[in-house]
C-alpha cells in the first residue's frame, strides 16, 4: 500500500483483521517519509509484515519511476530503522526453499539443514553430511520476492505502458467499474508478464497494449487459488489469496484506491489443492 | 469590414474583444449578423476573407482570433491570408485598405497553420464577408490561453445561412470557435454570395484553401465510430483547460482515452448504476436498522433494566486493546458488530455473551458470537440421532429357512460416541454467526464427538455459506456449518486461556474423588483475583492457564467408555458363533485438567506453542501483555493485568509446518468368516475338468457294474 494514504488504506485493509498498533502506524508515517527522501524513491509501499517467533518483520519496498523495475526492499523490527535488503537471487532463492517453519524474527539467525553431498575423493565416491547454514536474511528476500512474484496484484488500468518502455502510475484511473471489480480478469500480478506471449492470437488482439501489458489472475494456477469479497456491502472489494494466507488485496470501486498488504507467517500453503 | 488595420495580434485580448464588441454592436445594424461569437477563439486562423467589404461587419468575432477565420474566403475578397482580426471595426467603412490589411495578415500565417483548423472553405455568408474582418488566425497556441475559455459547453450556434444574431456578448466568451466553424460549414450550404475577395491573391487564396482542406479532413466523420478529429480534439482541449492537470502533455493519450469514454458512458446512466448499487443499498439499509433498533418507548424504566442486566460484552473496549497488539477489524466494523450483539442479545434469551471472532471464507466470512443461555432457556430442538444405537449385524437376518444362508457378517459399527449434553465439554456454549453485521444470527448446532475426531483429520477452506457440503475423505458427517462449530470446538478447546487465579475452581466440588469422568469442569471467576503484573505474563508461560477443557481424541471433553454399552447390547446382539473382535477394555483417554497452565502445551517441533509480546516497547508502563498462538495463527490473547479478552481472526486452521496428507483408506476389512461359501476359488480348468468328470463316470460306471447293464444308456446321459 502506499505510503503516502497509509491510514486510510490500514483501515480499508483491516478485514482480515491483522493490520498495526498505533504506535507501528505512527512510527511508520514518519519513518517512510524519511526513507522516501534519503533513498530519494519516487513512491514507497509499506508491503507488510511477517511474524516471527521473536520478532516481526516490517517491510517497505521503495519504487523508482519506471514502476515494474526491480523494486528495492527494506525490513525494519521497529518501523523506525530501516535497512535495504539485496536482491534475490535464484540460487538464494532455491537455497531457502528447504527451510520450513517460522521466522524467528531475528535476522542474523541461521538455519542449519543437512545436506548429503556427493564427494569424490580419488576413486572412492561417497556421501557426506554436511551442514549447509542459511541465514534468515536470505530467507527473508526469498519469501519476500516469491510473494511479490506470486500474489502481488494491481487492478487493471491502474499502470500504463509509454512506447518509450517505462511503466508509469496512470494519473487517469478511476477505479475498477463494479462489475469489472468482481472479476479475476481486471486485475494483474505486479510483476513481468510471463504468460503473456502463451496466448492466441485471437486474444491478444482484444489486449490494449498500453493497459493490458501484465498477466491477469485468471489463469492462475490453481484454480481457486483467490478469494474475491465484496465487503461494506459492495463499497470495497478484497481479494485474498489462498496461496499465500495473509495477502490482502483491497479496492474500494469508482475510486482511485487500492493496495495490498501482507501479514503473515511468511509460508506458502503448500496443502492448497486438499483444502478447496 | 475591414478590420481596421490594427496589426494583428496574435492574441487578441479582451480588450479587444471589448472594441470589437463595441465596434460590432455598432454597427450591428448594419451588417447581417454572423453568428460568430466567438470571441476569442484562437482558432484558426483563417485566411481571412477579410471582406474588405464594409458591410457593417459585424465582426462577430472579437478581436481574437475568431474562430472563424478560415470564413475569410468568401467573406471578402480580402483574404489577407489569415491576419488576426483584431478588430474589426464594426464600422461601416468600406473596407479599409484591403492591401493593408493583407500584409497585416501575412505575418500570422504561421501561427495560423499550427491552428489547425483549416476552414473547410466555406464561404461565409454575406454579412462576414460584409465585416471583411480580418479574420485572425490564430493559431490553436496554448500560448493563446485566452481563448480557452472555450467550455466545453459549446452552445452551437444557430446555424443559419442568413444572418445569423450573434449574441455576441455573451457568447463571445464561451463559443469556442469550432462552433463558428461548424457553423460555417454548415454556413457552406447557405447560398452565400460570397463576393469573390476581391483581388485575391494567389497566394492567399491557395493558402485558404489548404486551410479549408484540412479542416474538412478533420471534420471528416471516422466511419467507425461517428466522431470527427475536430470535435475530439476541441472536446480534448476543452477538459484539458477547464480541468489543468499538471504535466499535461505527459498523460495527453489518456486524456484522449478517457474524452471518448465519457462520450458513451452517459447513456448508460440511467439503468446501470441502480443495478450495481443495489446489495449496496440493501446491506446500508440492513445496517441501519442496527443502529436504529435502540430506540426503546418507556425509556427510563426500560433503560436502566437493560443498563443493569446487560449481558453486552464491552466489545469496544476489547477491540481498544486487542488494536493495541495490532489485530483487529476496524474501528466502525467492531462497532457494527458491536450492534449486531446487541440485537442478538435482545431477541435471545442469553446470559452471557461474547464476540468470539471471526473465520474468513472463500465467498463469504463468518463474524462468531459465544452465548451461553440463561437458565432453563435453552432452545435444544435438535434431535438426537443415533445416540449410543447399535447398529445390527444387518445382513443376517436370519434366513435360516432358505437353503441359502447368506454369509453372516461380523462387522460391527463402531459405537457412536454420544455427544455431550448441552452446558458441558464442548458443548458448554452455545454460538452464533452471522456473515455480516446486519444480517440475522444463525445458530449453529451442537457438536458430535465424531465431527471433531474427522475435523481433525480434514483441512478444508469454509466457503461461507452454511448448507455448503464438506466433501473430504475421511466423509465429514454434516455440512459446513458443523465443519464450522467443530473447528471453533476445537479453537476455543486449544486457546482460550487467562492469566492464573482469574477464574478459580467452584469450591462445592472442591474435595471430591471425582470421577475420572467428571474431571473437574466448572469453574468461576475469583473475585480475589489481584492481577498480574503485565511483565510477568509477558515473561512466563505459566502465568497463563487455559480455562475451556481440552477435547480428547475421543472427540468429547468427558470420557465416555463404550464398552459399558457394549455388554448390554450383546444381550441384543444376534451373531452367536461369530466371536467379537472388540477389545474388552479401553483405555480411557485423560487429559490436562482445566486450569493447566500453557506452559505444558506441547511444542511444535521446536517452536514454542505460544509467542508473547508487550504490545509496546516505545511505552512500557502502559502497554499490555499479548499472546499469539503458534499453534492456531489468528488466536490472540490479552491482558493488561486485570482484564483480559480471547480473540480469533484466521481461516480456522490448525498450523501445521509439515504438508498436511489426507489419511490413507483402511484395508479393506474381513466381514465375513472364510469358509467354503465364499471363498473364491479359481475355476477349474479343462483338464481337471476332464479328470473330474472321469472320475465321476468311473464311479457311475462301476456303480452300474454292479447293478445292471440296462443303465448303460443312461450313463450316456451323464457325459
Amino acid at each position: 500500500m502506499d505510503a503516502d494514504s497509509l491510514l486510510l488504506s490500514l483501515e480499508l485493509a483491516s478485514g482480515s483483521g491483522q493490520g498495526l498498533s498505533p504506535d507501528r502506524r505512527a512510527s511508520l508515517l514518519t519513518s517512510l517519509m524519511l526513507v522516501k527522501r534519503d533513498y530519494r524513491y519516487d513512491r514507497v509501499l509499506f508491503w507488510g509484515r511477517i511474524l516471527g517467533l521473536v520478532a516481526d518483520y516490517y517491510i517497505a519496498q521503495g519504487l523508482s519511476e519506471d514502476q515494474l523495475a526491480q523494486r528495492k526492499t527494506l525490513y525494519s523490527l521497529n518501523c523506525t530503522e530501516w535497512s535495504l535488503l539485496p536482491p534475490a537471487t535464484e540460487e538464494m532463492v532455491a537455497q531457502s526453499s528447504v527451510v520450513k517453519g517460522r521466522f524467528m524474527g531475528d535476522p542474523s539467525y541461521e538455519y542449519e539443514h543437512t545436506e548429503l553431498q556427493k564427494v569424490n575423493e580419488g576413486d572412492k565416491v561417497f556421501e557426506e553430511e554436511i551442514v549447509v547454514q542459511i541465514k534468515e536474511e536470505t530467507r527473508l528476500v526469498s519469501v519476500i520476492d516469491q510473494i511479490d512474484k506470486a500474489v502481488a496484484i494491481i487492478p487493471r488500468g491502474a499502470l500504463f505502458k509509454t512506447p518509450f518502455g517505462p511503466t508509469h502510475v496512470n494519473r487517469t484511473f478511476e477505479g475498477l467499474s463494479l462489475s469489472e471489480a468482481k472479476k479475476l480478469s481486471s486485475y494483474f500480478h505486479f510483476r513481468e508478464p510471463v504468460e503473456l506471449k502463451n496466448k492466441t492470437l485471437l486474444e491478444k488482439a482484444d489486449l490494449d497494449p498500453s493497459l493490458d501489458f501484465m498477466d491477469s489472475l485468471e489463469h492462475d494456477i490453481p484454480k481457486g487459488s483467490w478469494s474475491i469479497q465484496m465487503e461494506r456491502g459492495n463499497a470495497l472489494v478484497v481479494l485474498r489469496s489462498l496461496l499465500w494466507p495473509g495477502l490482502t488485496f483491497y479496492h474500494a470501486p469508482r475510486t482511485k484506491h487500492y493496495g495490498y498488504i501482507y501479514v503473515g507467517t511468511g509460508e506458502k500453503n503448500m496443502d492448497l489443492p486438499f483444502m478447496l | 469590414m475591414e478590420d481596421s488595420t490594427s496589426p494583428k495580434q496574435e492574441k487578441e485580448n479582451q480588450e479587444k474583444l471589448g472594441e470589437a464588441r463595441r465596434s460590432w454592436e455598432g454597427k450591428t445594424a448594419a451588417s447581417p449578423q454572423y453568428s460568430e461569437p466567438e470571441s476569442s477563439e484562437p482558432l484558426e486562423a483563417k485566411q481571412g476573407p477579410e471582406t474588405g467589404r464594409q458591410s457593417g461587419s459585424s465582426r462577430p468575432w472579437s478581436p481574437q482570433s475568431r474562430a472563424r477565420t478560415p470564413l475569410g474566403g468568401p467573406a471578402g475578397p480580402e483574404t489577407s491570408s489569415p491576419a488576426p482580426l483584431s478588430r474589426r471595426e464594426p464600422s461601416s467603412t468600406p473596407s479599409p485598405p484591403a492591401p493593408a490589411r493583407q500584409d497585416l495578415a501575412a505575418p500570422p500565417q504561421s501561427h495560423r497553420t499550427t491552428s489547425v483548423i483549416p476552414e473547410a472553405g466555406t464561404p461565409y455568408p454575406d454579412p462576414l464577408e460584409q465585416s471583411s474582418d480580418k479574420r485572425e488566425s490564430v493559431p490553436l497556441h496554448t500560448s493563446q490561453s485566452e481563448r480557452n475559455t472555450f467550455q466545453q459547453s459549446q452552445q452551437p450556434k444557430p446555424h443559419l445561412c442568413g444572418p445569423r444574431d450573434v449574441s455576441y456578448n455573451n457568447a463571445k466568451q464561451k463559443e469556442l470557435r469550432f462552433d463558428v466553424f461548424q457553423e460555417a460549414d454548415s454556413n457552406s450550404d447557405c447560398d452565400l454570395q460570397l463576393p469573390a475577395p476581391g483581388g485575391s491573391e494567389g497566394a492567399p487564396s491557395m493558402l485558404e484553401t489548404a486551410i479549408q482542406n484540412a479542416k474538412a479532413y478533420l471534420l471528416k466523420t471516422s466511419s467507425k465510430s461517428g466522431f470527427n478529429l475536430y470535435d475530439h480534439l476541441s472536446n480534448m482541449l476543452t477538459k484539458i483547460l477547464n480541468e489543468r492537470p499538471e504535466n499535461a502533455v505527459d498523460i495527453f493519450e489518456n486524456i484522449s482515452q478517457d474524452v471518448k469514454m465519457a462520450h458513451f458512458s452517459k447513456k448508460f446512466d440511467a439503468l446501470h448504476n441502480e443495478n450495481e448499487m443495489l446489495p449496496t443499498y440493501e446491506i446500508a439499509e440492513k445496517q441501519k436498522a442496527l443502529f436504529l433498533q435502540g430506540h426503546l418507548e418507556g425509556v427510563d424504566q426500560e433503560l436502566e433494566d437493560e443498563i443493569a442486566e446487560n449481558a453486552l460484552p464491552n466489545v469496544m473496549e476489547s477491540a481498544f486493546y486487542f488494536e493495541q497488539a495490532g489485530v483487529g477489524l476496524g474501528t466502525d466494523e467492531t462497532y457494527r458488530i458491536f450492534l449486531a450483539l446487541k440485537q442478538l442479545t435482545d431477541t435471545h434469551p442469553i446470559q452471557r455473551c461474547r464476540f468470539w471472532g471471526k473465520i474468513l471464507g472463500l465467498e463469504m466470512n463468518y463474524i462468531v458470537a459465544e452465548v451461553e443461555f440463561r437458565e432453563g432457556e435453552d432452545e435444544e430442538e435438535v434431535e438426537e440421532e443415533d445416540v449410543a444405537e447399535e447398529r445390527d449385524n444387518g445382513e443376517s437376518e436370519a434366513d435360516e429357512d432358505e437353503e441359502d444362508e447368506l454369509p453372516k457378517s461380523f462387522y460391527k459399527a463402531p459405537q457412536a460416541i454420544p455427544k455431550e449434553e448441552s452446558r458441558t465439554g464442548a458443548n458448554k456454549y452455545v454460538y452464533f454467526v452471522c456473515n455480516e453485521p446486519g444480517r440475522p444470527w444463525v445458530k449453529l448446532p451442537p457438536v458430535i464427538p465424531a465431527q471433531i475426531v474427522i475435523a481433525r483429520k480434514i483441512k478444508k477452506f469454509f466457503t461461507g455459506r452454511l448448507d455448503a457440503p464438506v466433501i473430504s475423505y475421511p466423509p465429514f458427517p454434516g455440512n459446513e456449518s458443523n465443519y464450522l462449530r467443530a473447528q471453533i470446538a476445537r479453537i476455543s478447546a486449544g486457546t482460550h486461556v487467562s492469566p492464573l487465579g482469574f477464574y478459580q475452581f467452584g469450591e462445592e466440588e472442591g474435595e471430591e474423588e471425582e470421577e475420572v469422568e467428571g474431571g473437574q469442569n466448572s469453574f468461576e471467576e475469583n473475585p480475589d483475583f489481584e492481577g498480574i503484573q503485565v511483565t510477568d505474563l509477558v515473561e512466563s508461560l505459566s502465568n497463563w492457564v487455559h480455562h475451556v477443557q481440552h477435547i480428547l481424541s475421543q472427540g468429547r471433553c468427558n470420557w465416555f467408555n463404550s464398552i459399558q454399552k457394549n455388554e448390554e447390547e450383546e444381550e441384543e446382539g444376534e451373531e452367536e458363533d461369530e466371536e467379537k473382535e472388540e477389545p474388552d477394555y479401553i483405555e480411557q483417554e485423560v487429559g490436562p485438567p482445566l486450569l493447566t497452565p500453557i506452559s505444558e502445551d506441547l511444542e511444535i517441533q521446536n517452536i514454542p506453542p505460544w509467542t508473547t509480546r508487550l504490545s509496546s516497547n516505545l511505552i512500557p508502563q502502559y502497554a499490555i501483555a499479548v499472546l499469539q498462538s503458534n499453534l492456531w495463527p489468528g488466536a490472540y490473547a490479552f491482558s493488561n493485568g486485570k482484564k483480559f479478552e480471547n480473540f480469533y481472526i484466521g481461516w480456522g486452521h490448525k498450523y501445521s509446518p509439515d504438508n498436511y496428507t489426507p489419511p490413507v483408506p483402511p484395508p479393506v476389512y474381513q466381514e465375513y468368516p472364510s469358509g467354503p461359501e465364499i471363498t473364491e476359488m479359481d475355476d477349474p480348468s479343462v483338464e481337471e475338468e476332464q479328470a473330474f468328470r472321469a472320475a465321476q463316470e468311473a464311479v457311475l460306471l462301476a456303480a452300474e457294474n454292479e447293478e445292471s447293464e440296462e443303465d448303460e444308456d443312461e450313463e450316456d446321459d451323464y457325459d
